[in-house]
């Protein structure tokens, strides 16, 4: 079963350990500025969202990639970016409509989510279950959970 | 390794800035954070400097555990000798500033001398600059915070900056980072105004990557949160209520210090607690509280994110106070609710808002207009003197006198010199709920007898923060004493006071304690740092941390008398409650605290006890 990363922003806090979680596991360093999912604040909501990649299935940066180094994980259906491939041209953080794939001037590469092969840091680091990691075909199953609550409570 | 091993000197006199290296051997006796940057301040600075002299040192401090995995590890400390007090003072504050400060590849930043114009610090990584900051003198944290963002194009840079009361130098004023938290007590706020230092910004992509065991490190930070979700306090009361829903509970154990300490319980109580903040208004159907928020790395959350009620008095030409924004937390509820005898939940809110925009501590204000208020109805101060009617209850003079204070306007100036000098001014200084010139905060010590040794002891002046032992005589942890009974109280407090230095130089948050003892956060020191951690150690550094800033102040000039509480609470008993009828019993412990100390009956550490902890 191919499964999806899972955001529901009303759980999260703001804490950033997927932060940490996402930059500890893909370059070893506790570093939210490497951090391929990012938590943005709206303060005067008070609101907290993490944001990440969706892996579209006809993805902006693999089909905008001139040297093919964005591939399909046929496992997992993440979008992969070859390290030793890529030429750091940027033309997929263009073409990308959700800015989800960035540059990093460290490594002259782009980076962005890869579902961590399968077992993705965040999902597993994030406290309240804001970032969850369920089954592709299935990510409105919580949604309709609330909405089938509802329907059965004749007080309403 | 955890250190960066760096820190950042920055000489506001000559305008320069310059790296040097961490003295690890002091990392290793001190930790980090609270421990390490006292001393560095001890070994720095004169104990008799005036605070507000360009002598006085201002250093902001990660510990090893700030900007990694472990839970709450995002917090930093402001060590300086405190205006307020005269002690050494040292606050901590979560946010993301302390994280990123690590990230950018420093463990502290020294402040030194005093700049001639206002002027900012900004950090990238390793380059460091003091840059103008006259476009921003003379306006908030929030305004300074958003503005320095903006000019350098980047909203991922991370601010702590005071505002107009620091710049100000009302004695209580803090230091704000990531607009609504702060280092909010002893004055640490006017430090950095007298040095003309607005802001401190600072942007870090390096990250921390020394842990010195990262897959130990990784296993047992993870158990560790696994402990603070399953623990009925940090897994769900704080999260859900937040630190408020201490308000009905100590309330009801006649430990809720009332109208200045008059009373012990607040009829009112319920209407400024966790409960009321959940609760739809009646004015427009929606609830006070939005949400919880965390701090940095932290997995309990107990933060509050509040909305006012759109058409309260204090904010209904103002919606610039109308969108989500910090509060309340207990200790500002009391203050500047119960304190004054104040009931009005949007007026509390208001008052915080304020402090936080413009960088106050909302204990030491509230407990400031408390005092204010009965030299109001004893007629010591009157209207035409504070420019309001200010009784007991008054949300509209609550609400005016923190503009008026924050704004450094008419009696505002007065009420920023905190309750103890505006008190004696007047002639009554018995009236000033204070040790060392620092605020009670809100736990009455005729209730919670461990607490009044706490506030009496507490090197940075009355503070709940250096021994909770709320904790142990309210919530049983880690085991239940007695709140009424002076009975082992002295080493309670002593045992609390170790540990929590301990934590505080982790860098870690204290709140962890409530499931966490030394036993838990020492697997998580000993997997990220270098050298041997075991709890004795930690225990030891605790201890040690204790005994150097004790040393300061008597340096400083404190004595055995400065280690007692005002006579309204040895004197006056506890009106009703389970406590009706005691004093705080301060003056029976104390003797017993300085000897289970290993002190003199002065108070003083004696040599043998200071050879023992290498001072």
């Amino acid at each position: 079963m191919q499964k999806s990363l899972y955001i529901d922003p009303e759980k999260c806090t703001g804490c950033l350990q997927c932060e940490m979680a996402c930059s500890f596991e893909q370059t070893g360093v506790f570093n939210p500025s490497q951090s391929r999912i990012k938590v943005f604040s709206f303060e005067e909501e008070g609101r907290k969202v993490p944001y990440t990649c969706t892996q579209c299935d006809e993805a902006w940066c693999m089909q905008a990639c001139p040297v093919d180094s964005i591939k399909l994980d046929a496992a997992t259906g993440a979008k992969v970016v070859q390290d030793d491939t890529c030429v750091g041209c940027k033309v997929c953080t263009i073409s990308c409509p959700f800015g989800t794939i960035n540059y990093v001037v460290e490594t002259g590469k782009v980076a962005k989510c890869d579902l961590c092969g399968g077992d993705p840091a965040c999902a597993k680091a994030c406290p309240t279950e804001a970032i969850t990691f369920v089954d592709a075909n299935w990510t409105g199953l919580d949604k309709m959970r609330k909405w089938a609550a509802k329907a059965n409570d004749a007080s309403l | 390794m955890a250190w960066t091993r760096q820190i950042l000197r920055v000489n506001l006199t000559k305008g320069t800035c310059t790296s040097e290296p961490l003295n690890m051997e002091w990392a290793m006796d001190y930790l980090g954070s609270r421990g390490l940057a006292s001393k560095y301040l001890v070994e720095e600075i004169d104990p008799k400097v005036d605070p507000l002299s360009a002598d006085n040192k201002l250093i902001m401090a990660t510990g090893p555990m700030t900007g990694t995995i472990a839970s709450t590890g995002g917090r930093y400390t402001v060590v300086t000798k405190g205006p307020l007090t005269g002690a050494i003072a040292c606050s901590n504050s979560g946010g993301y500033f302390g994280a990123e400060m690590k990230f950018a590849g420093w463990d502290m930043i020294i402040f030194e001398g005093k700049s001639s114009k206002p002027v900012y610090l900004m950090v990238e990584n390793d380059k460091a600059e003091l840059r103008d900051a006259s476009h921003l003198w003379g306006t908030s944290t929030w305004h300074t915070e958003e503005q320095i963002k903006k000019e350098n194009q980047d909203p991922q840079i991370r601010i702590s900056s005071i505002g107009k009361a620091g710049e100000n130098q009302v004695l209580f004023s803090c230091v704000v980072n990531d607009l609504h938290r702060a280092a909010g007590r002893s004055g640490v706020g006017a430090v950095m105004g007298s040095k003309n230092l607005k802001a401190v910004a600072i942007r870090g992509t390096k990250g921390v990557g020394n842990v010195e065991n990262p897959a130990e490190f990784q296993k047992v930070t993870a158990e560790k949160k696994q402990i603070l979700a399953e623990n009925a306090v940090t897994g769900e009361g704080l999260p859900t209520y937040g630190t408020q829903v201490l308000m009905n509970v100590i309330n009801e154990m006649g430990a809720l210090p009332t109208r200045n300490h008059k009373d012990v319980a607040f009829e009112s109580a319920n209407d400024i607690s966790a409960e009321a903040m959940a609760k739809p208004r009646e004015s427009d159907g929606k609830a006070h509280l939005v949400t919880n928020q965390a701090c940095f790395g932290c997995t309990i959350a107990c933060g509050r994110i509040s909305k006012i009620d759109k058409d309260h008095f204090s904010v209904v030409q103002k919606p610039q106070y109308h969108g989500a924004s910090g509060g309340l937390e207990y200790e500002a509820a009391w203050a500047l609710g119960a304190a004054n005898g104040v009931k009005d939940l949007e007026a509390l809110q208001y008052a915080n808002l304020i402090c936080n925009e413009q960088g106050m501590d909302p204990i030491s204000f509230g407990a400031t207009i408390g005092a204010v208020m009965e030299m109001y109805e004893n007629g010591t101060l009157d209207e035409k003197k504070i420019g309001v009617k200010a009784p007991f209850g008054s949300a509209e003079a609550l609400c005016e006198l923190v503009d008026m204070t924050a704004n450094g306007e008419g009696f505002g100036v007065e009420i920023g010199l905190g309750s103890k000098r505006l008190c004696e001014k007047y002639g009554q200084p018995e009236l000033s709920m204070s040790v060392k010139g620092q605020e009670f905060p809100a736990y009455d010590s005729r209730g919670i007898q461990g607490m009044g040794l706490t506030y009496a002891t507490s090197n940075r002046g009355a503070c709940h923060l250096r021994s909770y032992t709320v904790a142990s005589e309210v919530l049983g942890i880690p085991v239940k004493t007695d709140p009424l009974t002076t009975e082992g109280k002295p080493g309670l407090v002593m045992a609390f006071q170790d540990a929590t230095a301990a934590f505080d130089a982790s860098g870690l948050c204290i709140f962890t304690s409530f499931a966490w003892g030394l036993g838990d956060i020492q697997p998580q020191i000993d997997a990220a740092c270098e050298g041997d951690w075991s709890e004795a150690k930690l225990q030891e550094v605790g201890e040690r941390i204790w005994n150097m800033e004790k040393l300061f102040n008597l340096k400083a000039g404190f004595t055995k008398e400065d280690d007692q509480l005002p006579k309204r609470l040895t004197t006056e008993p506890a009106k009703e409650g389970p406590a009706k009828g005691l004093v705080a019993g301060v003056p029976e412990m104390l003797p017993e605290y300085y000897e289970i100390r290993g002190w003199d009956k002065e108070g003083v550490p004696t040599a043998e006890k200071l050879k023992s902890l290498g001072l």
